[in-house]
């Protein structure tokens, strides 16, 4: 009788959101988020006390610039657009059941697509235009990356893992070799992209310096989020990622799918690197490698690949990059304190989801 | 009725429980179950799933502990701690899934368990193996990949390790599911010479006639509480057919019969009309863990139950998967109501009206994460009511799915409850509600009634039969024989991958399969 | 130019420094390998090496002994394992979001007290003494490519066979290969399942310590952060491609260790060609042959899956 029950509780809460979620889940669910990330920044707070700064001040130096002055927020709120998108595109790969974890490596060859593209585009075509095509251009070269691991899991079988993870490593050493050998800009002497001109930029928001990529980051979060869990399509991944037998004995066809999993989650980190680029950045230098993919993981774990919940948890990483950067500067902290602190977070929330699990069949007993 | 320790026959309990109670979220698994295990003597647990008969056995050997009562061992009250403390304890269990490593041989499977700074002392086990396969007379391949036994052996290998393990008390959970006739009959009389040379054996089954006929004390289990035992001297009194209508008047309270016999009700098969299903010379390649098919050829006619009957393993899963297009064929044609289909995809086949109900419920039937209302339209995602321009249509769906939990009887708290939740009977009515939806003209029904209690497997049969009496073909394989007498018309037996012969279900069918199946001309 | 690239010289050089650049490589890979035989995917192998590189140096530089450095070294990657087999083998976390979340934090952890001990001298060890293997030493071109390493490398690859033996002959390698395959089996045949795959998570640690702690005392001779820079990853990569394989951990890190010399030395010989065209040819390789060769690879049927007695 204990076999009969155990599936129940070995089952992942990955698809959790299924079920209607009433007032008292939503309150749990905040307070169970909530308690662990205040536990965790009291550890590493600790952790900053050992090495001789204070924690309430580097805190407060995070929070006044990330989220309260006006210019820090928009700076956090401008860094949340590629990590919007490549939590996008995590969402689709990891509720489909595949560890795409060559993000930073589509990432990358989508940034360089982007900057060799626009500056050429915008010479012939309006810039709205340019900009669509780029993005576009940069969205195919990283979803053609994707190709290889997506056929050798499709019709191979072989663990995405480690052609993920290989083909990331070709990535940015090819992102390197093209922004160096083909692109480079002959004109200044580090090697690095032509710039994009700042007027043919994706605009800023109103009056700010918030870059319209935001939108378009929200907009493809949201639109992943009820694709996943609204349509055939997006039901049909999950079927995959949660039984693949089962998809095969339903008659999906598990290879085509594979490939689109792969192909979307890789174009979304393609279009991550372009708005970056085409929103802030403007150009590519050699060696750039910001590694947002390895930082967007945790946060879409978090999350429980829902996407509102991931932009929360994006903006909160935002914060916490921004601010940090602040922080560091000013109490002479290396901003890498920031890293220590999302992995806290990370295992504290995932003991806390597992204490509440256990806590809950205790008392159904 | 349950006085076990006060018992006067002689032989001390090796192992006994007193009032052992385990409970488990929302169920009470075992409520104070007295029990007590002998050497000499083969003591029969029978139960319906859900009686308790898993968790005794887990208690038993040390993957679960009592939550109160105690365990006996040698007369000293003693927890079993672990697995390891019960094997220490000459405690051995043969499981109902196999708990043999696939990627190692026998013999490493049997060197399993010894401390670890040991070298594996390959020889001393060979000797110690052929003293026990001597005795026992039976053989084993020790050098063989444990993947590329069957299960009949796999099931002899795990004996065997009981029995090098120097165990006193042989525990066997299930053992005789996936036997032929034949096999389950070496495996009684291997279970008699084990007695006789002095050890106890625990022997699990919800099978009435073979508790009659392999036990010398019966203990019956029912929703975790022991509500009866037959002592030794009285099983010997008693006749088979009266031990058996005792043990169901301990189960079920009223009937006197065995519940399973029920008459085969005539039905009348359209001979002269077409074949829904024709198979021809169907050919499928083995894999690294499946045997191939060859040959295989037969016909289904409207209103037919045709039954395949085979030990498991013997390519029944391939044939099916193959008919539903899960598995490739070399060559051959299927031709559903004529037209050919062997080239088509699942889904294509599935909307041309031929249905597959697996056998592996929760393993690919189902996605037990998923909600009791998505699964059943697992099938038909995408499609038109439930689905419109690929947008999810919530409400019509749990109309629908409310109409199906209401029509199969399917009890679960709600249509949100995630399947895995559901019981084993429950999760096969989502099944055969999804299977026999509208469109259905050829079911394909794979080990239906396996690991069911009685009360869903009579229900299932109930369902099969009313399919075929709509006039459907239906494809029954089963490694119940009964089972397979009591319903179909025809019974084909499999052996190795191929049709070796097919018998009308007359009165001397049950001779003729039997014969088939240990590989005798019928 | 040409003749001072295939000078006896040079190329003694470069697969000196092959083998330098492989052996972490090879003591991740190996460690990899024996998490994931047991079942546990192992991907905060990357934050063990860092804890590894950090902890080595610091032991080393104030003891002044390197041995001490690889002793200290091994204890950081185990104390990372530590958190590792807790949180993913004893109560059955996630390991990829674990090993994600390990690797970060020590990243960061190294990086921070990195910076407030050493950012401003930047200390640096004396070069490591070399055990030079007489004769064989003095062929010519393989002698001082191969033979004139630290105590470490050639102890390293002993244990290639080391582990190729435990794997095939001897209870523990059983046990671990089903602790991998089938955890169940394991259990009832009364051998702890947990207790297996810590042992083979915290060997995994001390490996990727030790492989750290090579980088940091006697490839680079100091700690930066981010010292490994993917070297843990790689492991991982050599790990599953060698199919349980020690030897072919071997094969695999002398490859990418080729690879990586060539680039050092090309840089030094100044030719025009962006490093990272050699850095992406074992990659490119690896890709090939799975693609040419892309059979279903064969990993542990429970690889990833917390065990827990009585669920199935």
């Amino acid at each position: 009788m204990s076999i009969d029950t155990a599936p129940t509780s070995n089952t992942t809460a990955l698809d959790a959101t299924n079920g209607a979620t009433t007032r008292r889940d939503i309150l749990h669910r905040l307070l169970m988020t909530l308690g662990p990330i205040l536990a965790a920044l009291v550890i590493a707070g600790c952790v900053l006390l050992a090495v001789g700064v204070d924690p309430l001040a580097y805190y407060g130096y995070v929070l006044e610039k990330g989220l309260f002055s006006p210019l820090g927020v928009q700076q956090t709120l401008t860094r949340m657009a590629p990590l919007l998108f490549l939590a996008a595109g995590l969402i689709v790969a990891f509720r489909a059941g595949m560890w795409n974890l060559g993000g930073d490596g589509q990432f990358l060859l989508g940034a360089v697509t982007a900057a060799a593209s626009a500056p050429m585009f915008v010479q012939i075509m309006p810039s709205w235009l340019a900009l669509t095509c780029s993005f576009l251009l940069a969205m195919t070269v990283a979803m053609i990356w994707s190709l290889v691991p997506a056929l050798l899991r499709a019709y191979q079988g072989v663990n995405e893992i480690i052609t993920t993870l290989m083909m990331t490593f070709l990535g940015t050493s090819l992102a390197n070799v093209l922004v160096k050998l083909a692109f480079r800009d002959p004109a200044t002497t580090v090697p690095q992209t032509r710039t994009l001109p700042v007027e043919d930029r994706l605009p800023r928001l109103f009056e700010t310096t918030i870059t319209s990529g935001l939108l378009l980051g929200l907009a493809a979060i949201i639109l992943v989020h009820l694709v996943m869990t609204r349509t055939a399509f997006g039901l049909k991944l999950r079927i995959v990622g949660a039984n693949p037998r089962a998809a095969v004995h339903a008659g999906l066809g598990v290879p085509g799918l594979t490939i689109a999993v792969f192909a979307i989650s890789a174009g979304l980190a393609g279009l991550a690197g372009a708005v970056d680029i085409l929103g802030v950045q403007g150009n590519v230098r050699a060696d750039w490698n910001p590694a947002y993919g390895l930082a967007v993981i945790p946060a879409v774990f978090l999350a429980r690949m829902n996407g509102f919940a991931a932009i929360g948890f994006v903006f909160l990483l935002s914060v916490l990059s921004i601010g940090g950067e602040s922080a560091a500067r000013r109490l002479s902290v290396p901003n890498h304190f920031t890293l220590v602190l999302v992995s806290i977070v990370l295992i504290v929330l995932a003991l806390a989801e597992y204490f509440d699990h256990r806590y809950n069949q205790s008392r159904r007993a | 009725m349950s006085g076990s320790s006060s018992s006067s026959v002689a032989g001390r309990d090796i192992v006994a429980l007193e009032g052992v109670t385990k409970r488990f979220p929302g169920i009470v698994a075992n409520n104070s179950v007295d029990l007590s295990i002998r050497a000499g003597e083969v003591h029969v647990l029978l139960g319906e799933n859900g009686a308790g008969k898993s968790t005794l056995i887990g208690m038993l050997s040390g993957l679960q502990q009592p939550d109160e009562g105690r365990i006996l061992v040698d007369g000293k009250p003693t927890p079993i701690t672990s697995p390891g403390h019960a094997l220490a304890l000459g405690i051995g269990t043969v499981f109902q899934h196999m708990m043999l490593v696939p990627t190692l041989t026998v013999a490493e499977n049997l060197l399993l368990g010894q401390p670890w700074w040991q070298r594996p002392r390959t020889e001393d086990l060979e000797a110690r193996v052929a003293e026990i396969t001597r005795s026992l007379d039976i053989t084993v391949k020790l050098h063989a990949k444990v993947s590329e036994l069957s299960l009949g052996e796999q099931q002899q290998v795990e004996i065997l390790r009981a029995m090098v393990r120097h165990s006193r008390l042989l525990i066997l959970d299930e053992s005789t599911s996936m036997l032929t006739p034949k096999g389950v009959d070496e495996l009684g009389a291997l279970m008699r010479r084990l007695v006789e040379q002095g050890l106890a054996i625990v022997f699990i089954t919800h099978k009435l006639k073979e508790a009659a006929a392999f036990g010398d004390r019966i203990s019956v289990l029912k929703l975790g509480r022991k509500v009866g035992e037959i002592a030794p001297e009285r099983f010997r009194a008693l006749g088979e057919q009266e031990i058996i209508s005792e043990i169901v008047e301990l189960m079920f309270g009223k009937q006197k019969d065995d519940p399973e016999a029920v008459e085969r009700p005539v039905r009348t098969v359209l001979t002269d009309a077409a074949p829904l299903l024709q198979v021809a010379d169907l050919e499928v390649a083995p894999t690294d863990n499946a045997p191939g098919l060859s040959s295989i050829s037969f016909e289904i006619r409207p209103g037919e139950i045709l039954g395949i009957a085979g030990i498991d393993g013997n390519g029944q899963k391939q044939l099916a998967e193959a008919l539903a297009g899960q598995r490739a064929a070399i060559s051959g044609s299927v031709r559903l109501e004529g037209v050919a289909i062997e080239a088509l995809s699942v889904g294509e086949r599935r909307r041309r009206g031929l249905r597959y109900l697996t056998d592996d419920r929760l393993g690919e039937g189902t996605v037990g994460t998923f909600p009791v209302s998505i699964n059943f339209f697992l099938k038909q995602v995408g499609a038109p009511p439930f689905w419109r321009y690929g947008i999810e249509q919530r409400a019509r769906i749990d109309k629908h799915a409310g109409e199906l939990v209401r029509e199969y009887d399917v009890r679960t708290p709600s249509l949100k409850t995630l399947v895995a939740r559901l019981s084993g009977g429950n999760i096969q009515k989502v099944l055969l509600a999804r299977e026999l939806a509208e469109g259905a003209k050829v079911v394909i029904f794979n080990k239906p009634t396996y690991g069911l209690d009685l009360a869903n497997t009579l229900a299932s049969r109930q369902r099969i039969r009313d399919t075929a009496a709509r006039g459907l073909a239906v494809l029954l394989i089963s490694t119940d024989l009964e089972e397979l007498l009591n319903m179909c018309d025809r019974v084909a037996v499999i052996a190795n991958g191929a049709l070796v012969g097919t018998v009308e279900n007359t009165d001397d069918a049950r001779t003729k399969v039997g014969r088939l199946m240990i590989g005798l001309a019928a | 130019m040409m003749t001072g690239l295939f000078s006896e010289v040079f190329l003694s050089a470069l697969l000196f420094g092959a083998v330098t650049a492989a052996i972490p490589l090879l003591l991740a890979g190996l460690g990899e390998q024996m998490s994931e035989k047991a079942g546990v995917l192992n991907i905060g192998i990357e934050g063990m090496m860092l804890a590894g590189a950090y902890l080595g140096f610091v032991g080393a530089f104030y003891s002044g002994s390197l041995w001490l450095g690889f002793l200290t070294g091994a204890a950081g990657g185990v104390a990372v394992a530590l958190i590792m087999a807790l949180l993913c083998v004893r109560i059955g976390l996630n390991q990829i979001v674990i090993g994600i979340a390990l690797t970060l934090g020590l990243e960061g952890l190294t990086a921070l007290l990195h910076h407030f001990q050493f950012s401003r001298s930047y200390p640096r060890l004396p070069a490591a003494d070399a055990t030079v293997i007489p004769l064989l030493s003095d062929i010519p071109v393989i002698g001082p490519a191969f033979f004139k390493h630290q105590l470490i490398v050639y102890l390293a690859v002993a244990l290639v066979f080391a582990m190729g033996y435990l794997y095939r002959r001897t209870q523990l390698g059983l046990n671990l290969q089903a602790a991998g395959d089938k955890p169940a089996a394991l259990d009832v045949a009364g051998i702890d399942v947990i207790r297996t795959r810590t042992v083979a998570v915290l060997t995994t640690g001390a490996l990727a310590g030790l492989g750290g702690a090579y980088l940091a005392n006697v490839g680079a001779g100091l700690f930066i952060p981010f010292i490994t820079n993917g070297a843990g990853f790689l492991g991982i990569v050599l790990a599953m491609l060698a199919r349980g394989r020690p030897i072919w951990v071997l094969f695999g890190a002398l490859l990418f260790g080729v690879c990586l010399s060539l680039t050092t030395a090309m840089q030094v010989a100044g030719i025009n060609i962006p490093t990272d065209v050699i850095q992406m040819l074992p990659f490119l390789a690896v890709m090939i042959m799975l693609v040419l060769f892309g059979r279903r690879a064969s990993l542990p049927a429970a690889l990833g899956i917390p065990y827990e007695r009585g669920a199935r």
